[in-house]
């Protein structure tokens, strides 16, 4: 039988703001534990909440870049169960009345196999609430307890709900990729996943294909990179086709991922049926939001990675593929929108072309962030404009490239240093072919003779003449000359 | 309506109050009594009425995303039943 | 001895007495009257005399606000730094307080020592005060009756004279109706006017703090200090300060006062109707005049009560957990055991009956039949408010259905115990002010209690009518034998 998988995610991104979602207490990562949790966040008897404006400027930032509704009037509920990490016994969220509904994010999914056209792909996004984040659990054995450790406990957090959309886990990880690209790229989260800024639950199902209700889904919890949500679901729909083809059910339930394994397990906190005795939460009054602040949060909204993606294509000329490449991320856009600012004569596909290629190689290899590149914009500009004029060959470029990155100056400075001036001169480059003539008689015998590959080998006998520097589109015009092919 | 043990069990475990058999008994007598009271409510047709969850119809202030809270750990731990290393203990959370 | 925070604050100010010599006065009238009537739950003495020399310092400096110097105790509801806070309850038996209470930093800012921590119903559960884990408190009027509750301690203290003033909260009548079993005067504020900040909440949507005293005047003095916007509380009101004062001398002539007839009907009776009626009557002397009104919802005011104030209960007391504060049970073996027994061990009976009605209320099926329609009758409950207050300044009517009742009469039948609240319920669900005072007492001697419903933030005005009334009455001023 054929099956059909279908994925929708819950993410849930930390907001960058400086202090909790309804205390004045900091946020800041890796403080000493507890040290961060101030009488509100502890649930001390008496306490009450007072919600962050910070918080919901970002959610209005959010909603208003995925081109959502934003509820005008939205409001706080409790979410009630006991676990030591929540200190109140109840998580305030948004149930009834969520701040963001009904938005969008198109994506760009890559094919099968390299070289595949990439799909574009939209994933409809149900609703983005804000909440506060528990605290944490510490396992390491304090005479067989848990530590607990409430500095998190009350960080803003937005929950961004996506319709199942998404039909396979390569799908599933381009759009929690987009998605981390728009929140990071807004400016509301951080984006960094190891530290948990950023973590996916996923619901996996799967159904024959064809038909039109949706299977048993499993939660997949807290997966905090790519790649383990690309593991922990393609496990977890193998797994259940198997239950499903061997004759089982697939029960509803909360699963979590092992990395070592690869598999997921049932999580065996989670044994009642959850009553979560949702209520609007008499501490906190309607959310109201007033157009002019609206509209004053749109005003600082960037132009976004889609938008860019379009102008790219458009205005520039770029490939749908480049334009997504360019556009991982907003150091990555202005990185590459200061290259095409700094060359004369625009090129867009030559700068993409070396910011994706070479830089980012070097970049990946040495682990550095484009922000942090040793090689500013503005270098790797007038790298691209030494090209276009013929100073260098695409070989000496790269040369002066490894150059830049190694710290050794400016790109003129270093063609100077190194000799690197690429040979154009018609009477040097002439002397040079007249030695390599003589010198190669029978290779000069062979091309008269018809052996068209002999050429190639005249021409690399003058490019190592020339020590690499000799232009070559010169060398094969004055060599075709020479040997009267011309 | 009137409760039965079960929902009596199942409420307090909701709620976590360990209820043994013998208090479960009088919960749910008690319990229904004022249920019975309660239920006086449902006769009336509430149809098209707004429910009210705040004594004032105002809109949430908005606080400044700015520190204000110092480290009180050692004050508020001080009253803490078990704690080692800057950490309230509990007995071991299996996930 | 009547001695009024007023007549206090006024020797203080001529200098005939200091603070540190009132406050002698009073702990020890609190050691030799505590025993019999259990009124606090902690006393000390060493605190109070700090916080009163404090006072009398700040004096001799010439920075003495108006009420500088004049004592009061608390409930022990309200977080006290450096205090055992402890809500009345087993739970919360070994809570001394990290941080001040709105209402307490308020107290210290005006200068006023704090006497001590009164006794009250387990986390203001109760009309009777026999809820306490700190045992019942007893009425000074005849200490085999109850004072009434959730605020007991503050109403048998102030009663009895062991304190000139305390706080007390109010969520379905917790001041008013223990102010009029002990014959005294105490007010609800709009709900908003007094910062929930550190108050121990009970139901959020209901809970509001109050001064209870033996006047009107002196009632509307300590408004003057409690009430005030606090950005720590969403729901405190932002409005200017005000002097609750402003309006006492104000004559009553062209008042309205509207009488509820669902107030007056079958269920009111005896000495208590005839209390009323009489006061009522010395009311029209001074001017006022009376109007029916119709509040045909209040009937259902204690079923909404009883689902919406134990849902939000049961929500607001799952912190207690045992895991940050508070106590914890000395054996179990894994966490849902900590758990369930801290609970099962930390609260008392009734505690648990309104944390089990609310977790169920809420519970999935129940919710839409049980607390949605009671968030609606709440809606209906505060219309007919709005409606009566179109034909009068105030509404008057009984605070209580009966005087002080006997320890243990009640505790047995919990709805019985419910229905004390009964004319009280339905200012909480509106969020109106409202207020109770003395009005006279029955065959056995038992103080009754007038209760005044003002619209929202007139308080000024109710406060206004009930000051005319004690200058033509002198039942807040009788005091119980001790």
């Amino acid at each position: 039988m054929q099956w059909e998988t279908v994925i929708g995610l819950e993410v849930h991104s930390q907001l960058s703001t400086k202090t909790k979602i309804f205390s004045g207490a900091s946020t800041a990562f890796g403080a000493e534990p507890n040290s961060q949790a101030c009488q509100v966040d502890l649930a001390l008897p008496g306490v009450l909440p007072v919600l962050n404006k910070g918080a919901v400027e970002r959610a209005i930032k959010f909603g208003l870049a995925i081109g959502a509704k934003l509820n005008r009037t939205n409001i706080f509920d409790r979410k009630n169960y006991f676990y030591p990490d929540l200190p109140k016994g109840y998580q305030i969220s948004q149930f009834t009345l969520p701040i963001v509904e009904a938005g969008e994010l198109t994506v760009q999914v890559e094919g099968d196999k390299p070289g595949d056209k990439a799909v574009e792909k939209t994933v409809r996004i149900t609703r983005a609430h804000l909440e506060e984040d528990a605290g944490k659990s510490l396992h390491e054995d304090f005479h067989g307890m848990t530590g607990i450790d409430l500095n998190r406990a009350g960080t803003p957090l937005l929950e961004i709900v996506s319709e199942p959309d998404m039909r396979s886990a390569r799908e599933a990880v381009a759009y929690a990729k987009a998605l981390h690209t728009l929140v990071t790229w807004i400016g509301i989260c951080d984006g960094n996943m190891q530290e948990g800024s950023f973590r996916v639950d996923a619901n996996v199902s799967v159904r024959p294909l064809g038909q039109a209700e949706y299977g048993t889904r499993r939660e997949i919890k807290n997966l905090n990179s790519f790649k383990f949500l690309e593991q922990a679901i393609n496990y977890e729909v193998r797994w259940q086709i198997e239950q499903i083809e061997d004759g089982h059910r697939v029960e509803q339930a909360t699963v979590l991922f092992d990395p070592d394994t690869g598999e997921t397990r049932m999580m065996r906190s989670k044994e009642d049926a959850h009553d979560y005795r949702y209520f609007p939460d008499p501490d906190l009054l309607p959310v109201k939001l007033e157009e002019d602040w609206i509209e004053q949060v749109r005003a600082t909204l960037p132009e976004l990675p889609q938008q860019k993606q379009a102008r790219y294509q458009a205005d520039l000329g770029l490939s749908a593929y480049d334009a997504s490449a360019l556009t991982a991320s907003r150091a990555m856009a202005d990185y590459f929108e200061a290259v095409v600012a700094g060359l004369v004569k625009q090129d867009a596909k030559l700068a993409a072309n070396w910011i994706m290629g070479d830089l980012s190689a070097t970049l990946n290899r040495e682990g550095v962030d484009i922000a942090a590149s040793r090689i500013p914009a503005g270098q790797l500009a007038a790298l691209l404009a030494r090209i276009q004029d013929a100073t260098l060959s695409g070989k000496l470029a790269k040369q002066v490239f490894e150059a830049l990155w190694a710290g050794e100056g400016e790109v003129d400075a270093i063609i100077e240093a190194r000799g690197l001036k690429q040979v154009s001169d018609s009477g040097a480059l002439s002397a040079i072919i007249d030695e390599v003539l003589a010198a190669n008689a029978k290779s000069v015998e062979e091309f008269r003779s018809g052996k068209e590959k002999a050429f190639n080998a005249l021409v690399g006998q003058v490019m190592k003449a020339s020590k690499g520097k000799a232009n070559p589109a010169q060398v094969n015009e004055l060599l075709k000359k020479k040997l009267g092919a011309g | 309506m009137s409760l039965s043990l079960q929902d009596v069990q199942r409420i307090a475990h909701l709620a976590r109050i360990r209820v043994d058999e013998a208090e479960a008994a009088g919960y749910q007598a008690q319990l229904n009594g004022i249920f019975g009271l309660i239920e006086e409510m449902q006769a009336v047709d509430t149809s098209g009425v707004a429910p009210m969850s705040h004594a004032q119809d105002l809109s949430q202030r908005l606080r400044a995303d700015s520190v204000s809270e110092p480290d009180r750990r050692a004050a508020f731990q001080a009253v803490a039943p078990q704690v080692e290393n800057g950490l309230y203990l509990v007995p071991k959370v299996i996930e | 001895m009547t001695d009024t925070i007023k007549s206090l604050a006024a020797l203080l100010a001529e200098g005939k007495t200091s603070s540190v010599e009132l406050c002698r006065d009073y702990l020890a009238r609190i050691e030799r009257l505590n025993p019999a009537l259990n009124a606090f739950v902690t006393v000390d003495a060493e605190k109070t005399l700090r916080e009163a020399a404090a006072a009398d310092a700040r004096r001799a400096a010439g920075q003495a606000g108006v009420l500088t110097g004049v004592p009061i105790a608390h409930k022990d509801i309200f977080c006290a730094e450096g205090w055992l806070t402890t809500c009345g309850s087993k739970m919360l038996s070994n809570f001394v307080s990290p941080y001040d209470a709105h209402v307490i930093e308020q107290f210290k800012a005006a200068g006023m020592p704090c006497l001590g921590k009164t006794n009250m119903d387990e986390f203001a559960m109760g009309s009777s005060n026999e809820t306490s884990y700190y045992g019942p408190v007893r009425n000074p009027w005849d200490t085999d009756r109850v004072p009434g509750g959730s605020s007991g301690g503050s109403a048998a203290a102030v009663a009895g004279r062991l304190a000139p003033a305390a706080t007390g909260t109010d969520t379905g009548g917790s001041i008013r109706q223990p102010a009029a079993l002990t014959g005294i005067t105490g007010l609800k504020p709009t709900y908003g006017v007094v910062s929930r900040y550190g108050m121990i909440a009970f139901a959020s949507s209901l809970d509001q703090g109050g001064p209870m005293a033996t006047t009107a005047e002196d009632c509307a003095l300590l408004l003057n200090v409690m009430a005030g916007f606090d950005p720590r509380d969403s729901t405190s009101l932002e409005r200017g300060k005000e002097d609750y004062t402003r309006d006492l001398e104000r004559p009553l002539a062209g008042l309205k006062i509207g009488l509820p007839r669902e107030f007056f009907g079958a269920g009111l009776t005896g000495d208590t109707a005839r209390a009323v009626e009489e006061a009522i009557n010395q009311l029209k002397k001074l001017g006022a005049q009376t109007v029916e009104v119709g509040l045909p919802n209040s009937k259902l005011s204690v079923a909404a009560y009883y689902v919406l104030a134990p849902a939000e209960a049961s929500s607001n007391l799952s912190r207690f957990d045992g895991v940050r504060y508070g106590y914890r049970t000395p054996e179990y073996k894994d966490l849902n055991e900590m758990y369930e027994k801290t609970r099962a061990e930390g609260f008392g009976s009734e505690v648990k009956r309104r944390i089990m009605i609310g977790a169920y209320v809420l519970s999935h099926g129940y919710y839409d039949a049980y607390y949605l329609q009671a968030q609606k009758l709440r809606r209906l409950i505060a219309q007919d408010f709005v409606e009566a207050f179109k034909q009068c300044d105030v509404i008057l009517g009984p605070t209580a259905p009966t005087t002080a009742f006997k320890l243990g009469e009640k505790t047995a039948d919990p709805v019985e115990m419910y229905l004390s609240d009964i004319y009280t319920i339905a200012v909480n669900l509106a969020g109106l002010p409202g207020m109770s005072l003395p009005c006279g007492f029955d065959a056995q001697g038992l103080p009754i209690g007038l209760q005044l419903i003002g619209d929202y933030f007139a308080e000024a005005r109710m406060l206004n009518v009930a000051h005319q009334y004690q200058l033509a009455s002198d039942w807040h001023t009788r005091a119980p034998t001790l």
